[in-house]
C-alpha cells in the first residue's frame, strides 16, 4: 500500500513538474532569439515579440520552479531508503544542478524581468540567454542522475551502498547522450508548437500587430521542425540504445512475449498480460529489426526470454514491467511525435511559400495541436520509467527496496491528496492567466 | 580539517546564507498585509523582493541538494523523519512562490486578496517551521539503530522546540521590516521602521527566553557552559546593537546586525551539533553525526572541487543583482509585479 501511495505520489509530482519544464527550456531559447534579433535590428516587432512570448514564459516558469521545490525534497521524504543506497552517488548532480544551474537561471531571470530600463539593451538580451542557457544546463544534470537509474555507472558497491569510484564516467554516462538531446529537441518542439498555436489564433483574427505573430509563426515553423526531425532522429537512437542496455524496456514497448528474428514491429496488439500472450495482434515483419539494427534482420529478445535470463542473474522474482502502459505509453510517445513532426512540415511549407494567409483550417487545428508535445513529453516519462519497473536504479535496487520504512500510509495519503488538490488548483489559475495575456496580444504586453 | 568538517561548514553556511536572504523575504511576506494599506502600496512591497526571492529560495534548494550529495544519510533520516512539517512548508512555499507572479496580472480584488494573503501565510508558515525544525534538531530526536526517525509528527511539537519557532517567526519579521526600511521611501518606510522597532524588543525577550530554558532542557546548553565562547556572545551582542542602530535610524547598519545576528546564532547551534548531525534521543550511539551520515571521501572531494570553484560565482552575481535594483522602490517607481 505505502509502496503504491509513493509510487503514485511520485509519478504525479514529477509529470506535473514535466508539464512546466520543457516549455522552459525550448521558449528560453526563443525568447532569447527573439531579443538579439532585436538588440541587433533595432526593430521593435522584435521588441514586441520578446516582451509578449517573455510574459507567458515568466509564468510558466514560475510553476515549473514552485513544482521543483517537491522534487528536490522528495526523494528525502518518500524514498529515504533510496537515498541512503545511491546518496553517494546520485546526491552530487543534484547539488551540482542547483549551485551551477539554479542560481544562474533564478537570479538573471529577476535580472531580465525586472531590469528592462537598468540595463543596457546588449546586457538584458545576455541576462535572458543566460536564463537559457541555465535552463539547459540544469535538465543535463537531473538527467545524469536519471542516466543512473537507467545505466548505472562510475560506482562500486560498499558498506551495502553504491559509492562513486569516477565521476568522469558517471557526467559521460553512454545514456545521458542519447538523452539529454531527446529531452532538449523535445523541449524546443514544445515551445514551437506553443508558439506555433498562439500565433495561429492572433493571426486568424487578422489583429492590427499581425506582424508580431507572422513572425513569430515563421520562427516557430523554422525551429519546430528542425526540433521535430531531431526529437525523432535521436529517439531512434535511445531505442537502439535501449534494445543493448535495458531489453526489457523494447519488449514491453513492443508487446514482444517471445525472442524473434527477424523481430516484427505491433502495430497494434491486444494482449492478454497475465498469460503472455496476444490476443489480438497486427505485426509489420522484419521491421522492428530494422529499428532496433538498422539492418533487415537481428535478434530482439522477448519478454517470456528476458524474464528466464533475469531470474538466472537475479534471482526469483518478477522482471516484467506493466506491459500493457508500457506498449501505449510508448506509442501515444512516438504517435504524438509523427503528427508534430506532420504539423511542423506543413507550417513550413506554408512559410517557405509566403502564403501562410489563405489557410484558415491549418491555422484553427494548431491551437489543438499545442496538446500533442504535452501528451507526448509526459508518456516519454511515463514509459521510461514505467517499462524500468520493477527496477528503481536498473539491475541494483528495486522500487520496493527503496520506499521510506517511516512513513505510513495515513501519512501518504495526506500528502497525496493535499498535493494533487493544490496542483490542481493552481494548473486552473496558470492556464486562466496562460490564455488571459496570450489572447491580450501584444497590446498589452507592450503596456504591462 | 578533514573534508567531512568541511563539508558540515559549508553546509551550515549555505543554511546561512538561507537564512538571511530568504529570512527577509519572508519577513516581507509576512509583513505584506500589515504594512500595505492600499493596493498601490502592497504592490510596492512585493516588488521590493520582486527580483530577488526566487534566487533566495535556491539557497535552500542547493542547501537540500548539498544535504543529499555530502550526507545522504542526514537527507534521509531528516526528511522522512519531518515529513508532513515538510510537506506543510513545501505546500506554503509553492503557493507563495507562484503568488508573486500571480498577484498582478489580474486586477479583480478578490483575486489579489486570495493571492496577498497566499503570501502572508506562505511566508508564516516557513518562518514559524523552520525555528521548529532547528529546535528539534537541538532538543534531538528519537532515532533508532538503523537511522530512522520513529516518533510522530505531534512529537515534534514541543514547547521547547516551538519557542524556537516563534524566535524565527520574530527574527525573519524584523530582518523584513528592516529590509523594508532600506528599499521603500516615504509612509511605507515610515511604517517598516515603526514595525521594526515594535519587534525588536519581543525578539530579545524571546532570545533570552531561548538561552535561558535552553540550559535546562537541552544538552546542547550545557555544553556550552557559563562562559558560552566568541560566537553566541555576538550573537548576543549583534542583537542588541540591532536595536541601537534602529532607534537612531541608521538601517543600514541595523539590518548588517541583524543578518549578524542570525549567522552567529545559526552557527552557535551547528557548533552545538557539531560532530553530530541529528541526535538520538534514544540513545546517544544512534545519532548521525558527520561521519558515519557522509558520502565516500571520494564524492567529498568532487563535491568540493565543484562548489569550491562555483560558489564564488554565485556570491558575486548574486550580489550584483542586489546593486542594480539597489534604488529604492517608491510612488511613481515602475512596478513590474
Amino acid at each position: 500500500m505505502e509502496l503504491t501511495l509513493a509510487r503514485m505520489q511520485f509519478a504525479a509530482t514529477t509529470v506535473y513538474h514535466f508539464f512546466f519544464v520543457p516549455l522552459t527550456l525550448g521558449l528560453s531559447i526563443l525568447v532569447a532569439l527573439m531579443e538579439t534579433l532585436y538588440v541587433r535590428t533595432g526593430d521593435q516587432t522584435y521588441k514586441r515579440m520578446t516582451v509578449f512570448w517573455g510574459k507567458l514564459f515568466v509564468i510558466n516558469f514560475a510553476m515549473g520552479v514552485v513544482t521543483g521545490l517537491v522534487q528536490e525534497f522528495q526523494f528525502g521524504m518518500n524514498w529515504s531508503e533510496y537515498s541512503r543506497f545511491v546518496g553517494d552517488v546520485f546526491g552530487a548532480p543534484l547539488a551540482i544542478e542547483a549551485l551551477s544551474a539554479f542560481f544562474l537561471e533564478s537570479t538573471f531571470l529577476g535580472i531580465w524581468i525586472f531590469g528592462w530600463d537598468r540595463l543596457s539593451k546588449g546586457m538584458h538580451a545576455a541576462a535572458i540567454w543566460l536564463v537559457a542557457i541555465a535552463a539547459n544546463l540544469s535538465a543535463l544534470w537531473i538527467l545524469i542522475a536519471n542516466s543512473f537509474m537507467q545505466e548505472p555507472v562510475g560506482f562500486t558497491l560498499n558498506h551495502g551502498r553504491a559509492e562513486m569510484v569516477d565521476f568522469g564516467a558517471l557526467v559521460t554516462n553512454p545514456h545521458i547522450f542519447v538523452q539529454f538531446p531527446h529531452v532538449l529537441t523535445g523541449g524546443m518542439a514544445t515551445a514551437a508548437f506553443f508558439v506555433l498555436g498562439i500565433s495561429s489564433y492572433h493571426l486568424l483574427r487578422k489583429p492590427p500587430d499581425a506582424p508580431v505573430f507572422l513572425r513569430s509563426f515563421r520562427m516557430a515553423a523554422v525551429c519546430g521542425m528542425i526540433a521535430s526531425v531531431l526529437v525523432i532522429l535521436v529517439g531512434h537512437s535511445q531505442g537502439q540504445h535501449m534494445v543493448l542496455t535495458q531489453p526489457m524496456k523494447m519488449a514491453a514497448a513492443e508487446a514482444l512475449w517471445e525472442s524473434q528474428d527477424p523481430a516484427s514491429f505491433s502495430l497494434i496488439t491486444i494482449g492478454n498480460e497475465p498469460e503472455r500472450r496476444d490476443v489480438f495482434a497486427i505485426r509489420l515483419p522484419r521491421l522492428l529489426s530494422v529499428l532496433a539494427y538498422n539492418q533487415l534482420t537481428g535478434e530482439v529478445k522477448g519478454i517470456k526470454n528476458l524474464q528466464a535470463e533475469y531470474e538466472v542473474t537475479f534471482g526469483p522474482g518478477n522482471y516484467v514491467p506493466p506491459v500493457a502502459i508500457s506498449y501505449w505509453t510508448f506509442r501515444f510517445m512516438v504517435g504524438a511525435g509523427f503528427l508534430m513532426l506532420l504539423l511542423a512540415g506543413i507550417s513550413l511549407a506554408y512559410v517557405l511559400r509566403e502564403r501562410l494567409e489563405p489557410a484558415p483550417p491549418f491555422l484553427r487545428l494548431l491551437p489543438l495541436a499545442m496538446a500533442l508535445p504535452y501528451v507526448a513529453n509526459s508518456s516519454g516519462w511515463l514509459f521510461t520509467e514505467m517499462a524500468r519497473q520493477p527496477w528503481i536504479v536498473f539491475g541494483l535496487m528495486r522500487t520496493a527496496e527503496g520506499v521510506s520504512p517511516t512513513v505510513t500510509a495515513g501519512m501518504l495519503w495526506i500528502s497525496l491528496t493535499t498535493l494533487t488538490l493544490l496542483y490542481a488548483a493552481l494548473m486552473g489559475a496558470d492556464v486562466y492567466l496562460l490564455a488571459k495575456f496570450a489572447r491580450a496580444g501584444t497590446a498589452d504586453a507592450a503596456a504591462a | 580539517m578533514d573534508l567531512n568538517t568541511l563539508w558540515f561548514i559549508l553546509i551550515a553556511v549555505l543554511f546561512v546564507g538561507f537564512f538571511i536572504l530568504e529570512g527577509f523575504d519572508y519577513g516581507v511576506g509576512i509583513l505584506l498585509p500589515f504594512l500595505g494599506k492600499t493596493d498601490d502600496e502592497r504592490r510596492m512591497l512585493v516588488n521590493t523582493i520582486g527580483p530577488f526571492w526566487d534566487a533566495n529560495e535556491v539557497w535552500l534548494v542547493t542547501a537540500g541538494g548539498a544535504m543529499f550529495a555530502a550526507f545522504p544519510e542526514w537527507y534521509a533520516t531528516m526528511f522522512s523523519g519531518f515529513y508532513l512539517a515538510l510537506l506543510l512548508m513545501l505546500l506554503a512555499l509553492i503557493l507563495r512562490g507562484v503568488a508573486f507572479e500571480f498577484r498582478s496580472k489580474d486586477s479583480h480584488p478578490r483575486w489579489r486578496r486570495f493571492w496577498d494573503g497566499a503570501i502572508c501565510l506562505g511566508s508564516a508558515l516557513p518562518a514559524l517551521l523552520w525555528g521548529v525544525a532547528m529546535g528539534n534538531l537541538i532538543l534531538g530526536l528519537p532515532i533508532d539503530p538503523a537511522m530512522n526517525y520513529v516518533g510522530t509528527f505531534f512529537s515534534l511539537l514541543r514547547p521547547y522546540a516551538l519557542l524556537y519557532g516563534v524566535t524565527s517567526f520574530l527574527g525573519f519579521t524584523l530582518l523584513g521590516a528592516l529590509f523594508l526600511c532600506l528599499r521603500t521611501t516615504g509612509d511605507l518606510a515610515e511604517r517598516a521602521h515603526l514595525a521594526a522597532e515594535r519587534l525588536w524588543m519581543p525578539t530579545v525577550v524571546i532570545v533570552s527566553l531561548v538561552v535561558g530554558f535552553g540550559y535546562f532542557v537541552t544538552g546542547m546548553f550545557a555544553r556550552l557552559g557559563v562562559n558560552p565562547g566568541v560566537v553566541p556572545i555576538s550573537a548576543g551582542a549583534a542583537l542588541l546593537a540591532t536595536g541601537w542602530f534602529l532607534r537612531r535610524r541608521f538601517h543600514g547598519w541595523a539590518f548588517a546586525m541583524l543578518s549578524l545576528t542570525v549567522a552567529f546564532t545559526l552557527l552557535t547551534l551547528f557548533i552545538g551539533l557539531y560532530p553530530r548531525v541529528m541526535v538520538s534521543s534514544l540513545n546517544e550511539a544512534w545519532s548521525l553525526t558527520i561521519y558515519n551520515a557522509s558520502s565516500s571521501p571520494y564524492t567529498l572531494r568532487v563535491m568540493t572541487i565543484v562548489t569550491l570553484t562555483l560558489l564564488p560565482f554565485v556570491l558575486a552575481y548574486q550580489a550584483w543583482s542586489y546593486w542594480v535594483f539597489r534604488k529604492r522602490i517608491g510612488a511613481g517607481s515602475h512596478l513590474e509585479y
